[in-house]
């Protein structure tokens, strides 16, 4: 008998082309995800070296960082930015590339899109020039985020010089409290190691708090993954994967269908497979948390206060956290409850899918967003958009004074034209709080759709597990079935 | 791209830890569809302060970077590999690289060294506070060395060394095992659980 396999080898060894010796493994690569940032610079290479894309059928591509999420978007006035979304549809056009454009019903950012068409399944090797690509990791698949050469060198040959990660099992036990969400943790783990605690590593995600979770949770934690340094987060696939997979666009389909069920189901680590580092969290001792600094390891929980440089380990580490109070304009021992804000981001890859919406629509609901702030709701979608209408989302938050907009990257990033200006403060369902992130100048909270929607209404942070939930307004009917 | 073997040069020392790409290069000149012309937006918000590094005449033409732990974490990001090499750094020094930036890095001819915390807090104090300050860096030898009696050997991959070293293009590279990969292609095309596209792979075999 074999050694037990963890689920990261599994999909590893069934995706090796080549082993060969010094050098690194050669492994094939089942979905590349495309989109308009991270690959002009590579279909020009093919070009440049005269070499066709491999595999078409496996290479799928949307737009998203740039695209305005404002209605008159499909005239983009940035005149760079609608160069660059025109090269990718010449690109998709000249190699044969499924694109996703502005107008269909199916765009939206990659990482949403990719699982809701049924593309991502459990057991595939997936890979986007984008580092949030472990999300996809939620269903049992090997995803991870790559540079613009090996976009080229995956369009070229359909794989890509590996070199094996170690493993990390990092299991969340129990039942998690009320108010602690799958964005919580993430903020959790990442807080408890580090932002760079897993660097060189594959997570996997288990116990009991992690399988209670939904598909949208799982993608939720896994897409967190690389704020740790992970290569990729990974969660074996159950019932709760094949139930959210059955029917979609690109899923198996009668009989396919119940043989694909049955191979992904050898897919879960086998009892005693061997990790290299273990860590296990319970569940218990999580809670709604605040970002309080520039990276999203500098994490505390929101009835907690800004922590103080002096407990730091090293030097260099302290000088870090002083860095971060400034640029954040805070000071130690604030607690995170008085910290007041101005906007209110709640979309990203992170936090965009249709349960984020539903979660931050029930604590919006009856409520009206703070004077003193502006707050806004990117689906990220168009599938979701629509959902979310059907069930009344977006009566609530327009209720509420929330801005409803077309789905995109939008403010996690900012490279459209939902950015912070300068010094103001937002509570952000996104992935990052590096400085400038939103907006040169900007200053970020990362936090989950409850606790974003909560600050959006107090106009500053607030436990949500003390929040009074309230029956939305209006005749609206439909939109009661949150409360 | 271009190979690298020993370097001799000034040291632009960065002190500060876990520099995310979104400094390196900030995301509105992720628009462009070109290749080069980055180094001129290289920290470009952090530049804005006359006293950051970069605008000191010290440094002025340092080829290499050292800097304090997880450099290059966040976004994966190619454009920050490029502004480094375009604005002429060959070789950055640190504790620990975030992966996506490591990988990044080799594609674009940048030797990334790590050496323990220590040594480089070392180089980061000498840098800053030693006038004309240099050291050379080796892939040869695998060694770092400045003209104060600082040596220091570093760990590589040896393909990475290799590839390095010769300059080589990675899509070659990877075309030697052309045959393995259309066998390995054939096979699993099959496994239409693993296509993204699952009708239409499981289609393609019912009809082969």
């Amino acid at each position: 008998m074999s050694a037990p396999k963890t689920l990261f080898e599994k999909v590893w060894e069934s995706h090796l082309v080549a082993e060969p010796a010094n050098e690194p493994a050669l492994l094939y690569i089942d979905l590349h995800l495309v989109h308009e940032v991270t690959s002009p610079q590579a279909f020009e290479g093919l070009r440049l070296a005269g070499r066709k894309l491999r595999r078409p059928d496996r290479t799928v591509a949307t737009v998203d960082h740039n695209v305005p999420t404002t209605k008159d978007r499909l005239i983009i006035a940035d005149a760079i930015a609608a160069k660059q979304i025109d090269t990718l549809r010449k690109n998709c056009a000249d190699f044969g590339v499924e694109l996703y454009d502005v107008q269909s019903p199916q765009q939206g950012i990659v990482h949403v899109i990719g699982p809701e068409l049924g593309l991502t399944k459990p057991g595939m090797t997936i890979v986007c020039g984008d580092s949030h690509t472990s999300t996809h990791g939620a269903f049992g698949a090997l995803a991870f985020g790559i540079g613009t050469s090996e976009v080229e060198h995956v369009m070229a040959t359909q794989c890509l010089p590996q070199s094996k990660a170690r493993t990390f099992r990092i299991a969340v036990e129990g039942e998690l409290p009320d108010g602690v969400t799958a964005k919580d943790v993430a903020l959790g783990i990442i807080g408890r190691i580090g932002s760079d605690g897993a660097t060189g590593y594959v997570i996997e995600y288990a116990g009991s708090a992690i399988r209670s979770l939904s598909m949208e949770g799982r993608m939720t934690v896994c897409n967190m993954s690389i704020e740790a340094g992970a290569r990729a987060g990974m969660i074996a696939p159950d019932e709760t994967t094949f139930a959210y997979l059955k029917g979609r666009k690109f899923a198996p389909q009668g009989a396919d269908w119940d043989k694909a069920v049955s191979e992904w189901k050898q897919l879960a680590s086998d009892a005693g497979a061997k990790y290299d580092r273990e860590l296990i969290i319970p569940a218990i001792e999580l809670a709604p948390y605040v970002t309080w600094g520039t990276n999203p390891g500098m994490v505390i929980a929101v009835t907690d206060a800004v922590p103080d440089p002096a407990a730091t380990q090293s030097d260099s580490d302290r000088r870090g956290f002083e860095r971060a109070l400034e640029y954040m304009d805070l000071k130690a021992g604030t607690p995170i409850e008085e910290i007041t804000i101005d906007r209110v981001f709640i979309g990203s890859c992170t936090n965009s899918r249709i349960e984020d919406l539903r979660a931050a629509a029930k604590v919006a609901a009856g409520h009206h967003v703070h004077a003193s702030v502006s707050a806004m709701v990117v689906p990220g979608s168009q599938q979701v958009k629509a959902q979310a209408e059907r069930e009344g989302l977006d009566h609530i938050f327009r209720e509420a004074g929330f801005e409803w907009r077309e789905p995109g990257c939008s403010m996690c990033l900012g490279m459209n034209p939902d950015i912070l200006q300068p010094g103001e403060r937002c509570a952000s369902t996104s992935n990052r709080n590096f400085e400038g992130r939103q907006g040169q100048g900007g200053r970020t909270h990362l936090v989950s759709p409850m606790m974003a929607a909560a600050a959006a209404i107090t106009g500053r942070f607030t436990d949500v597990r003390t929040w009074e939930f309230k029956k939305p307004s209006g005749e609206f009917k439909k939109a009661e079935v949150l409360v | 791209m271009q190979a690298f073997r020993t370097l001799t040069s000034k040291v632009m020392p960065l002190d500060r830890v876990n520099v995310d790409t979104d400094q390196i290069i900030p995301k509105q000149f992720l628009k462009r569809i070109e290749r080069t012309g980055y180094g001129d937006f290289l920290f470009f918000d952090w530049r804005k302060d006359a006293s950051f590094e970069l605008n000191d005449p010290r440094y002025k033409g340092a080829q290499v970077l050292v800097a304090a732990k997880n450099f290059g974490c966040g976004s994966s990001r190619e454009h920050a590999a490029w502004a480094l090499s375009d604005y002429g750094f060959r070789c950055v020094i640190s504790s620990s690289f975030a992966d996506i930036f490591f990988s990044n890095a080799g594609k674009n001819g940048i030797l990334l060294v790590t050496l323990p915390e220590d040594e480089v807090q070392l180089l980061l104090n000498r840098a800053a506070s030693t006038p004309h300050y240099r050291l050379t860096v080796s892939l040869e030898d695998q060694t770092v060395k400045d003209d104060e009696g600082f040596s220091a050997s570093f760990t590589i991959d040896p393909f990475r060394r290799y590839c390095l070293l010769e300059g080589l293009d990675d899509i070659g590279l990877t075309l030697r095992h052309a045959d393995a990969l259309d066998k390995f292609e054939q096979k699993h095309n099959a496994d239409f659980w693993l296509a993204p596209k699952a009708e239409a792979q499981a289609g393609e075999t019912a009809h082969a």
